[in-house]
């Protein structure tokens, strides 16, 4: 592996509220994922995993504790640089899909290459590109309410992989699939890990965590299990 | 991400959502059309009041007696025509009227106003004959029994045949019609067009007999000097007559109540507008607040994919400008459109001022309410505005 991981955190924690309603929804959380590692966060409903993702996604920010994405320590960034940084580095992928309502789906890939200021025919052919990875070549004039929920899933994936990020982040990306479109989804992360992508995702189906290399089990803030799994598994 | 990929953004969100983005446009050019075109119709009856009673003359006073004295006679006509006393008099009308019965060829047609007057009437009343000629002062000396007709007068009497030259009986007498008299916009309920006008002297003569004049017609050399003319026919009026045995009505006196009365209609109209112009606008803020939940999820999205702050600000602008200014404009255009056909009997004329009230107070209506909403959502963290319901 290389030196230096694609993601390191330390002693992260993240409180909200205040006196007596004061939830620690991350109690020291210490964590780091080296480049091309598929990882699976697990835990029950309250521990803190979806905190946890939007952290590392720089969609919040911790209450204390140091985050390294790539080896920059995000605390120390500013607005615009953090829209850089969600651009270049992070590609991210939610469970409720988030496409952009009414807006076909290349359109939906092209927007983060818009972002980083990538021209019109070379951000559309990566789009293309990218789409097509995903399986969905043959839908990308469909607008997200024309697509069913696995396909919706996977133009979110083709979107969020279009930039080349060093991290994929996935938030439940199976939560709200059946098991057919599950099978897609996950399908298309094997491809990408297999091609070297680094991938964490966070789910609470033992099916889907079974996919990855390594598992984090969350509790009440507190990493409480961090093994090797699966083919990967010493 | 330059200005112009801004833009495109901006354009394809209106696109996306074109029932909203119409239902928005269509609130603001009610609201700027309403406002323009009230105004303008405000504007315009105010506007024909005045033409109306420029027509009659401004720079015109009208000598009439009081019901006390039957005191104005030819001879305080002639008084008044004085180069020394009252220089700035025009010239002076002594007038006459009276009802009467015109009969032609077995047509009777009967007037209210049968003017008996001196040829100078006629300019000084701003009505010149449209056809034939006006009587001459040797006409009047003479007394001959010529008539001009106004052009009521001469479509009731007169169907198919041109009037001038023919004779007509008034009051027993005939009157050889001399010309008529050209159409003029009537003044309030009255037609100022059912009238005939002829020699005071074959007048007073046939129909009135020698008593006393009804009013005296005097036009000052212009508008401007109305007031002074005024205080110098007093003067000399009142060496002659008592003070209140007769009283002078002022044409620009009137134009200018009239004119008070018409600004008041405008601004009320202006003020219904206005007010819709406000319905309009809650309108617009409804729309725009309605969709902040939708925005501001897509705009916790486009944060999580990377769009910067600004670039995020700049499009929601863009597009709440677009949808103001687009909006604005139709409405500018149909208050033109609709200011070119009559409204309850008024032709509206635009006021500019309105125009820019009205597209400034929408604009800055769509701008605030689409722009302050998505400043706030563009300043979240990605997963509060993500959250955002």
């Amino acid at each position: 592996m290389s030196a230096r991981p694609v993601l390191d955190v330390r002693s992260l924690t993240k409180v909200y509220g205040a006196g007596d309603t004061l939830v620690r929804a991350l109690d020291g959380v210490s964590i780091e994922v080296e480049r091309g590692e598929y990882v699976a966060i697990m835990g029950s409903s309250g521990s803190g995993k979806s905190t946890l993702m939007n952290i590392l996604g720089c969609l919040d920010v911790p209450s204390t504790g140091t985050y390294l994405l790539d080896g920059v320590d995000v605390s120390r960034l500013g607005d615009a640089q953090l829209a850089l940084v969600r651009n270049r580095l992070i590609g991210f992928v939610f469970q409720a899909f988030n496409l952009i309502p009414r807006t076909s789906a290349v359109a939906n890939v092209e927007l983060p290459l818009a972002y980083s200021g990538m021209r019109a025919a070379e951000r559309r052919r990566r789009a293309m590109f990218s789409l097509d990875l995903v399986g969905l070549a043959d839908r990308a004039e469909h607008e997200p309410n024309q697509l069913s929920g696995g396909q919706q899933q996977r133009v979110a994936v083709a979107r969020a992989l279009v930039t080349e990020p060093a991290l994929l982040l996935a938030d439940e990306p199976t939560g709200n699939l059946d098991s057919h479109a599950t099978e897609e989804v996950l399908r298309v992360f094997d491809d990408l890990n297999a091609a070297g992508r680094t991938i964490v995702l966070i789910t609470h189906e033992d099916e889907v965590a079974a996919h990855a290399d390594r598992l984090i089990r969350l509790f009440d803030g507190h990493v409480v299990e961090d093994a090797r799994i699966g083919r990967h598994a010493a | 991400m330059n200005f112009h990929e801004i833009v495109r953004f901006a354009l394809r969100g209106i696109g996306a959502n074109k029932l909203r983005s119409v239902l928005t446009m269509l609130g603001i050019l009610i609201g700027v059309a309403a406002v323009i075109l009230l105004v303008a119709v405000g504007n315009g009856s105010a506007q024909a009041i005045a033409d109306r009673i420029s027509a009659l003359g401004t720079n015109t006073l009208t000598v009439m007696s009081t019901s006390r004295g039957a005191s104005l006679s030819p001879a305080t006509a002639e008084a008044l025509d004085d180069p020394v006393l009252a220089p700035d008099v025009k010239s002076v009308s002594p007038v006459v009227s009276t009802s009467a019965t015109l009969t032609y060829e077995g047509a009777e047609h009967e007037i209210s106003t049968f003017v008996g007057t001196t040829p100078e009437w006629f300019t000084a009343s701003n009505f010149p004959v449209g056809t034939g000629a006006v009587f001459t002062d040797d006409d009047e000396a003479q007394a001959r029994r010529v008539v001009v007709i106004g052009q009521t007068v001469a479509e009731e009497l007169f169907t198919g045949v041109d009037p001038v030259g023919e004779q007509v009986t008034i009051g027993g007498a005939l009157f050889t019609v001399a010309g008529v008299l050209q159409e003029k916009s009537s003044s309030g309920f009255q037609d100022s067009n059912d009238t005939a006008v002829a020699p005071l002297s074959a007048v007073r003569q046939v129909l009135a007999g020698y008593g006393s004049l009804s009013s005296i017609l005097v036009e000052a050399h212009d508008s401007d000097m109305v007031d002074t003319v005024q205080s110098e026919i007093t003067t000399v009026l009142n060496q002659r007559l008592d003070a209140d045995s007769y009283r002078i009505q002022n044409a620009s006196q009137l134009l200018e109540t009239q004119t008070e009365t018409a600004d008041t209609f405008t601004t009320l109209l202006g003020a219904v507008a206005a007010i819709s112009l406000l319905v309009g606008g809650i309108g617009i803020t409804n729309i725009m607040l309605v969709t902040v939940t939708e925005r501001t999820r897509e705009i916790g999205i486009r944060k999580a994919l990377g769009a910067p702050r600004r670039v995020i600000l700049s499009q929601f602008l863009i597009e709440a400008t677009l949808l103001s200014v687009i909006g604005g404009g139709l409405g500018v255009a149909a208050a033109v459109i609709g200011s070119r056909f009559e409204i309850v009997g008024v032709t509206p004329v635009i006021v500019p001022s309105s125009v820019a009230l009205a597209l400034g107070v929408s604009v800055l209506i769509g701008l605030f309410f689409g722009g302050l909403p998505a400043a706030r959502a563009a300043r979240l963290r990605p997963i509060d505005a993500l959250r955002y319901e």
